[in-house]
């Protein structure tokens, strides 16, 4: 199972850029032209994300130089250790609703430290893919046609969100062959 | 909400330090965090670039427009006050598929016109419409086939399988969005029950 999915995954890469181009080619799509003129955005976003990776960065080294974030791990570990979730990334699942780029950069942190193939690395990027910046999107999408009564939206994206985080430590532990069926 | 948590991150994490001893390890914590905030975000120009890239041949090509028709069944049920016809399910079918490609550039843009079209159904101009729930919750949930930022970062710290994230994402985002689409209908009804009576 395990051997599998690798070896899935190590094509997954190869393949889908194989097949996006030769799908480009039949539908007549310029495809050098276009992957340049799409690339293009790929400078303005990485400069875009520079403020928000050292601010949190910033936050973030600080809260474990000092610490801190042994002594939460600690102290949150008997609540999520009955839930399953791993302590180191209580911090950043709380932060994923609320600014996406700080939990990116809580992501990266992760993977500095115990690398993106661990199960921590693969329970982050889970974590980060599965859900969006609730609370972002709500006052984007309702602040553009001037809704500012919300009704029950913020609690739906706020329990979904809760939930896409037991569902990420799930597929992680399917995948890592933790739990059988 | 985040200038909360951003300083409770450096206070809780200088007060620690206060009784741990560690305050030179803050104070250059705080230089370095900043320098390698930067160069993050430089190191991930390439990837970012190489899948902004490929996914603009995957939308020129049409698969937001193949999508959108595979999907349209889905959009249907989820959003039975929109009529089939009109331009707001069109602009709802678009976001959707932008979602599950993971173009996030382009599900923004495509999300916010499905609103303006949605607000032109909505009888009342200041409250969200049922609607407009639903397309939030599948919004908030996104359910997700390629995450491609992710993927990218991942090529960009030397995971052996970057791509490995694609299926576990697709389980707890599928998983997600059925519980946000579950709530939203309860809320609703929960909603409906409390207006009723009132």
């Amino acid at each position: 199972m395990q051997q599998a999915i690798s070896a899935i995954s190590e094509w997954m890469l190869p393949l889908l850029v194989g097949v996006i181009l030769l799908h480009g080619i039949v539908k007549r799509v310029p495809i050098y032209s276009a992957f340049v003129d799409g690339a293009k955005g790929g400078f303005g976003t990485a400069v875009r994300l520079i403020p928000h990776l050292i601010a949190m960065v910033v936050a973030v080294s600080v809260f474990r130089a000092s610490g801190a974030m042994d002594l939460l791990v600690k102290c949150l570990h008997p609540v999520l250790n009955w839930l399953h979730i791993p302590a180191e990334v209580a911090p950043m699942g709380i932060l994923r609703p609320i600014s996406g780029q700080g939990s990116l950069a809580m992501m990266i942190d992760i993977f500095q430290k115990h690398g993106p193939d661990s199960w921590l690395g693969m329970l982050a990027s889970t974590m980060q893919a599965s859900s969006d910046t609730t609370l972002y999107i709500l006052t984007v999408y309702f602040g553009s046609v001037g809704i500012s009564r919300f009704r029950y939206a913020l609690k739906v994206g706020l329990l979904s969100d809760f939930i896409s985080v037991l569902a990420s430590v799930f597929a992680v532990s399917l995948f890592s062959g933790m739990i059988h069926f | 909400m985040i200038d909360f948590i951003w300083l409770t991150l450096f206070l809780s994490g200088i007060v620690t330090a206060m009784f741990t001893g560690h305050m030179s390890h803050v104070a250059n914590a705080i230089l370095k965090g900043a320098e390698s905030g930067v160069q993050l975000s430089i190191g991930l120009i390439s990837a970012i670039a190489l899948w902004l890239g490929l996914m603009k041949i995957a939308e020129q090509a049409g698969a937001v427009a193949w999508l959108s028709a595979r999907l349209r069944p889905v959009a249907r049920f989820l959003f039975p006050s929109v009529p089939p016809d009109h331009p707001a399910m069109g602009a709802i079918l678009a976001n959707m598929s932008a979602n599950l490609l993971g173009i996030g550039n382009a599900a923004t843009p495509l999300g916010l016109q499905a609103m303006r079209e949605l607000q032109t159904l909505n009888p009342d101009k200041e409250t969200a419409s049922d609607a407009m729930c639903t397309l939030l919750a599948v919004n908030t949930a996104s359910i997700t086939l390629i995450p491609t930022t992710v993927i990218a970062m991942r090529m960009q710290y030397h995971s052996a399988h970057p791509t490995a994230v694609v299926g576990t994402t697709l389980i707890a985002s599928a998983i997600g969005t059925v519980a946000a689409i579950a709530l939203d209908r309860m809320y609703r009804a929960i909603d409906r029950r409390r207006r009723g009576r009132a």
